[in-house]
């Protein structure tokens, strides 16, 4: 695609801003870090904040299937309900 | 809540955000105490509230911010109090992270795809030798006033902020694609901009319009937002302007115009940004992208914002108040606002104020003089020219697009 070629070009400023990004706080529970690992590497942790606490467990699981389906997130099926748990334990509603 | 942990935090974002802006201080700052915030609905998801704060890009006043990466800002209401939208208090919304610095210098407009010359691109320079036209047009994100949902639904839970009206400048789309000659056979035009995903994998946002769209006369390639260049947040050096659609036509950054044959079946246009079909009273639809149960979205809904007094205010018994804010719709024009101060059950019509064209904010305003002390509730609703009005109560839809359910705020007569 042709933006890729402006993309390297140009492109910088994003990497900045992720190095220099406060990133919002998680709670600290078990599969904290592979949230933070997987999640984070696409977009910023505050969207799970954000759409909490109102999704119940379907929901949670549609929204991580649909990283890995729809924006093809590469995250395995055991990593997926590990992040899948988390979210339902610590941010759901 | 917001904490005290939760300001500090915005400020340090701000700073971190590399933008070198001034952390001026956002007006109405004096409000920011404890429940006294009319810059965050409490209709807002309680992470929401929790985790937004005030934060400046480059460029920026203070914006509401949601998300950081991807970069999502929405105006507070002080904002939103003018007909035309100041560019450095207009929202900020991407999908993807991918937001390249795009040099105008070397930025590239390619018009391709089923076209007699496919060769054609455009320098910034050249597109300003076209014939330029202005258009004031209301760029309303599909999903403002999400975060207002009962029950929430997934997705960036913006306030009423997501919007904002600007005065457009730049040459008419029809004009860049006849540069190109398009086939006959042409039903959409596809439009992708410089920004993009992180990973490979993530479909990049692309969207199409139908050609009847893309070729109205008020359909733009803009390169100028209130007399001024774009800032980079609002598409720099040019952007894709769509009068009475929702803003995710309105690509930022546009660097390709493809005219298909097809449909086009890119997520963003196959799997997102849909509404059930039937359930909204769209006048124009997109008939090439429909599908037996759902549609794309297209107009924006009639809609209203009071802007002044705030949510919870005190104003004086005996005292004359002016109640205030902005109508607009999907290009119809509004014709009127009504006020009720009975719960429904009587309507007062508001005085309207300039009419900056019939796909612009529509200010307005009604004056009273509260008699009685204790909670008074207002409620505003606009009606257009072809006789739409806003909903009392609100439709549902998994994406929560279309959220034009009358407001209310309650005042303390004291």
């Amino acid at each position: 695609m042709r933006w890729i070629a402006i993309f390297t070009t140009l492109a910088l400023v994003p990497a900045l801003a992720r190095a220099e990004e406060q990133e919002a706080r998680l709670k600290q529970a078990p599969g904290v870090d592979m949230v933070e690992a997987q999640c984070g590497a696409c977009h910023s942790l505050r969207f799970i904040l954000m759409n909490s606490p109102f999704l119940g467990p379907a929901q949670w699981d549609a929204e991580v299937a649909k990283m890995i389906k729809a924006f093809g997130a590469p995250i395995e099926p055991a990593d997926a309900k590990t992040i899948g748990d988390y979210l339902k334990e610590n941010y759901g509603g | 809540m917001i904490t005290r942990r939760g300001l500090l935090e915005a400020a340090g974002g701000a700073v971190a955000f590399g933008s070198g802006g001034a952390l001026a201080a956002p007006a109405g700052s004096a409000a920011l105490q404890e429940d006294t915030r009319p810059w965050l609905s409490p209709s807002l998801p309680a992470g929401t509230r929790a985790e937004a704060a005030f934060e400046t890009l480059a460029g920026k006043k203070p914006l509401i911010r949601l998300t950081d990466r991807p970069p999502n800002y929405e105006a507070p209401l002080s904002y939103l109090r003018t007909a035309i939208t100041p560019n450095d208090e207009f929202f900020v919304r991407y999908h993807l992270a991918g937001i390249p610095h795009v040099d105008a210098s070397t930025w590239k407009l390619s018009i391709g795809g089923e076209v007699a010359n496919s060769d054609v691109t455009l320098s910034l320079d050249a597109l300003k030798t076209l014939p330029a036209f202005e258009v004031t047009a209301v760029c309303q994100c599909a999903g403002n006033r999400r975060g207002l949902f009962q029950p929430h639904v997934p997705g960036v839970q913006w306030g009423n902020g997501a919007m904002g009206c600007a005065r457009w400048k730049g040459a008419r789309l029809k004009d860049v694609l006849d540069l190109a000659g398009l086939k006959n056979n042409v039903v959409e035009i596809v439009f992708d901009g410089a920004d993009g995903p992180v990973l490979d994998k993530t479909p990049d946002f692309l969207k199409s319009l139908p050609l009847w769209k893309a070729t109205e006369e008020t359909t733009l390639v803009a390169y100028e937002m209130n007399g001024e260049a774009l800032p980079h947040l609002n598409g720099f050096p040019a952007r894709i302007i769509v009068p009475g659609w929702t803003a995710t036509y309105w690509m930022k950054h546009v660097i390709t115009i493809t005219a298909v044959t097809k449909p086009f079946d890119g997520f963003w246009m196959k799997s997102a940004y849909r509404i059930p079909i039937g359930k909204f009273p769209l006048v124009t639809h997109f008939l090439s992208q429909e599908t037996e149960t759902t549609t794309p979205i297209t107009e924006i809904v009639v809609n209203s914002l009071i802007t002044s007094p705030v949510d919870g205010a005190r104003v004086k018994a005996g005292r004359r108040t002016m109640i205030s804010g902005i109508a607009w719709d999907g290009g119809y024009g509004i014709s009127m606002v009504e006020i009720s101060a009975d719960g429904g059950k009587s309507w007062m019509e508001a005085a309207l104020g300039e009419d900056l064209g019939k796909y612009a904010f529509r200010s307005w305003s009604h004056e009273f003089i509260p008699k009685r002390r204790g909670k008074l509730a207002f409620a505003a609703r606009a009606t257009n020219r072809i006789g739409q009005t806003q909903i009392h109560e609100l439709i549902q839809n998994p994406a929560g697009y279309n959220n034009n359910v009358v407001q209310t705020v309650t005042l303390d007569v004291v």
